[in-house]
């Protein structure tokens, strides 16, 4: 297997993109890729999408989009693994250069969620769910999300208060990306009384819908120079599965998708959580962060909820999480999600993070992508190549 | 409109039917293939009895399309008494009421109204279990 190197990124800013499809999206965020690692050909393209059929009308977007970015001809693929597809793509990209396939892929993540009224984007976004036991029920995304809050709140006997530090949090870090769906930074006030969706998860626990699409370009890492300081090493990309319904998981508090993901990765990567220098978690619903913080072995998800008090989360702190505003602030247009991850990690590394949200010096950088509530899982460990 | 799909889930819906693997006794609902737990394929279709207890819940104050006229309502976790934990809707039910732990039973209702033409669809649903008190009539004055 070779190792491999993320060499190029390339965004377009999280937003409601009324004057934009989901061609021109996409286009923009690999046309940017491609410039940013100086090439213009590749020999693959990946494409991470969740709900281009269900609220474009579009499918097939591998050739759709290669087309649209002068590249028709090149192999081109769409990834579906719900809210994980960004990462799903990224993985399949990593693992057609790791094997030798590949000598140059672009990944692109790409989603357009503001077509419709919400209602129906609702609707479309609880197909990640179990369709006949699930959502044909009445139960919907955030709903899923609801169901484990408030179970965990009722065994650790914490209150919904303790959770509005996480959102406080992505939202300042957010505060500062221009890429992000919301900059300004919000109080525990605000928190407090923020609408409630579906109890006891509020407007402010959830990350909002958007349109975005991203892009990074992948080589194998003998290709280029190792004093490229743009450049960095993917040292893990790992995926992992749990039970689609909740109501299957022997424990409903335990995310088994996130816990297999992880732990194949820092194995992979031969590291330790302590070793993180920033983690991109997957900040969809405050309970999310907790528990996924838990069950990547950083810390259980109550000592979590302590230590966001004391700054530990902070860029400051000792493990940085959603330093771009993660998904509550940056946003969290599904399919795109987990490619904004990789994109914000590769730009903390190479030290181009807007100056107060710059993590200082950072070697490794974690990114986790997570599917439906937790059944589908991408841990990823990036190396700075040249530290300073 | 997805006919099939509603006629292909009456056992489910209207029975709970479910399956029990013969090998290690694992339950499921719906039935499966094979036992998630020890991979036998060797499972009996059962009906579990829709007695059941809370085991999370929500209250749903925004929601999909199908169901936007229903809310609040409520969707639990629920821990059947004979058999797994299963997904569903509380019926007849105050909202302050909904507690974790609360002893419930299976109705069948209403689920939605496939538009002005189609289908309405149907399922189960559960609902609050009174103690034998709760039930009894005051006397006749
Ligand atoms: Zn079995």
């Amino acid at each position: 297997m070779k190792k491999v190197a993320v060499i190029g990124i390339g965004q377009v800013p999280v937003r409601e993109h009324w004057d934009k499809s989901i061609r021109q999206l996409a286009a923009e965020a690999l046309l940017n890729a491609l410039q940013d690692a100086n090439r213009d050909e590749i020999d693959g393209l990946y494409v991470g999408n969740m709900l281009s059929g269900t609220l474009s009308g579009q499918e097939h977007l591998g050739a759709l989009i290669a087309d649209y970015a002068g590249l028709s001809g090149v192999e081109a693929v769409k990834v579906e693994a719900a809210c994980a597809s960004g990462a799903a793509a990224f993985r399949q990209g990593v693992v057609a250069v790791a094997g030798g396939l590949k000598k140059c892929v672009a990944v692109v993540g790409v989603e357009k969620l503001t077509e419709f009224s919400g209602r129906y984007t609702a609707s479309a976004l609880a197909t990640a769910a179990d369709s006949d036991f699930e959502a044909s029920v009445g139960l919907t995304f955030v709903g899923l999300n609801a169901l484990v809050m408030q179970r965990f709140m009722f065994e650790n006997n914490v209150s919904k208060i303790d959770f509005g530090n996480f959102p406080l949090l992505a939202h300042r870090n957010g505060s500062h990306n221009p890429n992000a769906m919301f900059r300004r930074p919000i109080t525990l006030e605000q928190y407090r009384k923020a609408k409630v969706i579906a109890d006891p998860i509020n407007l402010l626990d959830s990350s909002p819908i958007a349109d975005g699409a991203a892009a990074v370009i992948i080589v194998p890492l003998e290709d280029i120079e190792t004093s490229d300081k743009r450049a960095a090493e993917v040292l893990a990309c790992e995926a992992g599965t749990d039970y689609i319904a909740l109501h299957d998981r022997p424990e409903l508090l335990k995310l088994k998708g996130v816990e297999i993901s992880a732990k194949k990765a820092f194995r992979a990567a031969n590291l330790q959580p302590k070793d993180i220098s920033l983690f991109e978690l997957h900040d969809a619903f405050s309970i999310m962060t907790a528990l996924s913080l838990e069950a990547s072995g950083f810390m259980s998800a109550t000592e979590a909820l302590n230590r966001v008090k004391d700054g530990y989360f902070e860029i400051q702190g000792k493990l940085p999480v959603a330093t771009m505003g993660g998904l509550k602030g940056r946003g969290h247009p599904v399919g795109a999600t987990g490619v904004y991850q990789i994109v914000e990690a590769v730009t903390q590394l190479r030290g181009e993070a807007p100056e107060k949200i710059q993590v200082k010096n950072p070697l490794y950088a974690m990114t986790q992508n997570i599917g439906g509530t937790g059944a589908t899982v991408i841990t990823t460990i990036l190396k700075n190549i040249s530290p300073s | 409109m997805d006919i099939p799909r509603y006629w292909r889930l009456k056992n489910q819906r209207y029975h709970l039917e479910g399956s029990v693997c013969q090998n290690c006794g694992h339950q499921s609902f719906p039935s499966r293939p094979l036992c998630p737990q020890c991979k036998s394929k060797d499972l009996k279709s059962v009906r579990f009895n829709g007695k059941g207890i809370v085991y999370s819940y929500t209250i749903l104050y925004q929601t999909s399309e199908r169901y936007e006229g229903y809310v609040p309502y409520v969707v639990a976790l629920i821990d059947l008494e004979d058999g797994p934990r299963i997904t569903a809707q509380l019926t007849d039910v105050d909202l302050n009421q909904v507690k974790i732990g609360m002893p419930v039973e299976m109705v069948i209702r209403k689920y939605f109204e496939e538009g002005e033409t189609g289908p309405i669809v149907y399922g189960y649903k559960f609902r609050p279990v009174f103690s034998k008190q709760d039930l009894t009539e005051p006397p006749i004055k």
